[in-house]
């Protein structure tokens, strides 16, 4: 698997600013509170793993980043825009920001092709001969390079996740965002999508993810925020995971390995 | 009076038949356009664009097309704005069939799966281009079946515009029964010239149904 270093454009951002940074985030659905105060930062080239119980909030944290949630009080700001603010401009945070879900989401109407030039094309302007050009390198990464003129039902779901981690590296996003995306495979597939994930690491992406790998958590992660109801319970590096500090993380790591 | 039917007869009803399938033709082509703004309205941001498109589909659907067909054809001329015959069954026709799709095809639109929305917003894509290149595509393909299912309808629909005095094939059988007096076997025919013309298409929309998600050529299924 080829390894393409990851451009970050540090110009736009002081160098020692958090490129993510989320502060007393609160966030309800209805009577249901999700997020309670939740506070966490991710530096350039980190990655920080979110984890927790379903339900805990850890996945709403991650959507509010990327504003598919709008969050009711506190302050989140992302590679210098102001999430929380609601003049954002949420076309230029989401050029800057990539996500990739646990469903894939690939569209099933075009070829991967297709999927990975859409956005670069349409949103950024790119040529579409220049757009091709990149998505080969990008399939590249993700080493599916002989799959661009298939359609996604013709991949297994480890390919559909990995070309959909393509379609968002095509963006050149600043950060990337990981919503339980191996949750939907099967050990053997989850291994392949988590090679890839961890070679975008090696080449220094900021990432932010949330998983139930808790292995794989411990190997690539240079921080560990583990959310309990709504709130960050414990955060430290990742021997967290190996030595809690809390009887809750202790009893989730135990049932979670 | 009297006589049997001849060739003239037939050739009479034939010329109906094509204004029938004409005038069906004028109501989905009419219908299609006027139905997918309807459709987008339904879902737009606006609340207010959303609450009057609603409005038009409650107040055309629950009103019969006949009704229509008179408001146009005798209600029109009575406050001033002459019509014929054609324009008045085209018009009422495009009304009615637009207030159906413009439904089937909101229900279309929506039933593209919410994440597909979401991926699309994830890459940045505006609200138009998400709508023309990610949900639209899908959704055509999820409204190729009850669209054309509602072909059959527009076909026996166009029967109505006989009585605004537009000679399509229910209307010429009329003027032919007038003439001949042999209503069984005239209104069979009719029946049997209808029922050619629909039956084909109902037996495409059922096999166009069997046909689901996204099955490419080279993928049929046996």
């Amino acid at each position: 698997m080829q390894v393409i270093p990851v451009v970050q454009d540090a110009s736009a951002m002081k160098l020692d600013a958090p490129v993510v940074s989320l502060k007393n985030v609160h966030k309800s659905f209805g009577s249901l509170k999700v997020l309670n105060g939740v506070s966490f930062e991710v530096g350039r080239g980190e990655v920080l793993a979110l984890i927790g119980r379903s339900g805990s909030g850890k996945s709403t944290a991650l959507r509010c980043i990327d504003r598919f949630e709008v969050i009711d009080s506190g302050e989140i700001e992302v590679c210098g825009h102001r999430v929380s603010d609601p003049k954002l401009n949420l076309r230029a945070l989401r050029q800057d920001v990539g996500i990739v879900f646990q469903s894939y989401n690939l569209f099933p109407h075009l070829t991967i092709e297709e999927n990975i030039i859409l956005a670069p094309c349409s949103v950024k302007g790119v040529g579409k001969a220049e757009a091709k050009e990149q998505a080969k390198q990008v399939l590249a990464q993700v080493g599916l390079e002989d799959k661009l003129h298939q359609y996604p039902e013709q991949l297994s779901g480890g390919q559909q996740q990995r070309a959909a981690i393509a379609r968002s590296l095509a963006m050149r996003p600043k950060v990337m965002l990981f919503d339980e995306v191996t949750s939907a495979l099967d050990p053997e597939l989850t291994g392949e999508v988590l090679k890839v994930i961890e070679a975008l690491a090696a080449a220094g992406m900021t990432m932010v993810m949330v998983t139930h790998e808790m292995g794989f958590a411990r190997g690539i992660a240079d921080k560990v925020v583990f959310m309990h109801r709504g709130k960050v319970h414990e955060t430290g590096s990742a021997d967290i995971l190996t030595s809690p500090g809390t009887p809750e993380l202790a009893q989730f790591v135990g049932t979670g390995l | 009076m009297g006589g049997s039917i001849n060739v003239n007869h037939l050739m009479f009803l034939a010329q109906g038949a094509l204004w029938t399938v004409g005038l069906s033709l004028i109501a989905l082509i009419g219908g299609g356009i006027a139905g997918f703004i309807i459709a987008l309205c339904r879902i737009a941001p606006n609340r207010a664009v959303r609450v009057v498109s609603a409005g038009y589909i409650q107040l055309i659907q629950g009103t019969p097309l006949l009704v229509i067909m008179f408001l146009t054809y005798f209600g029109l001329p009575a406050i001033g704005i002459p019509i014929s015959p054609l324009a008045a069954a085209s018009a009422s026709l495009t009304v009615y069939v637009s207030a159906y799709l413009g439904e089937i095809w909101r229900g279309c639109i929506e039933s593209v799966p919410r994440p597909q929305w979401e991926a699309a917003e994830g890459l940045a894509l505006s609200r138009t281009q998400r709508m023309s290149k990610v949900i639209l595509p899908q959704a055509v393909r999820i409204a190729t079946p009850p669209t054309v299912g509602f072909m059959v309808q527009i076909i026996k629909n166009t029967s109505l515009a006989s009585v605004v005095g537009f000679v399509e094939l229910a209307r010429s059988g009329q003027i032919i029964n007038n003439s001949l007096f042999e209503p069984f076997l005239i209104y069979a025919i009719i029946a049997a010239v209808y029922f050619a013309l629909c039956y084909p298409i109902s037996r495409l929309s059922r096999r166009l149904e069997q046909r689901t998600g996204f099955v490419r050529p080279q993928l049929v299924e046996a």
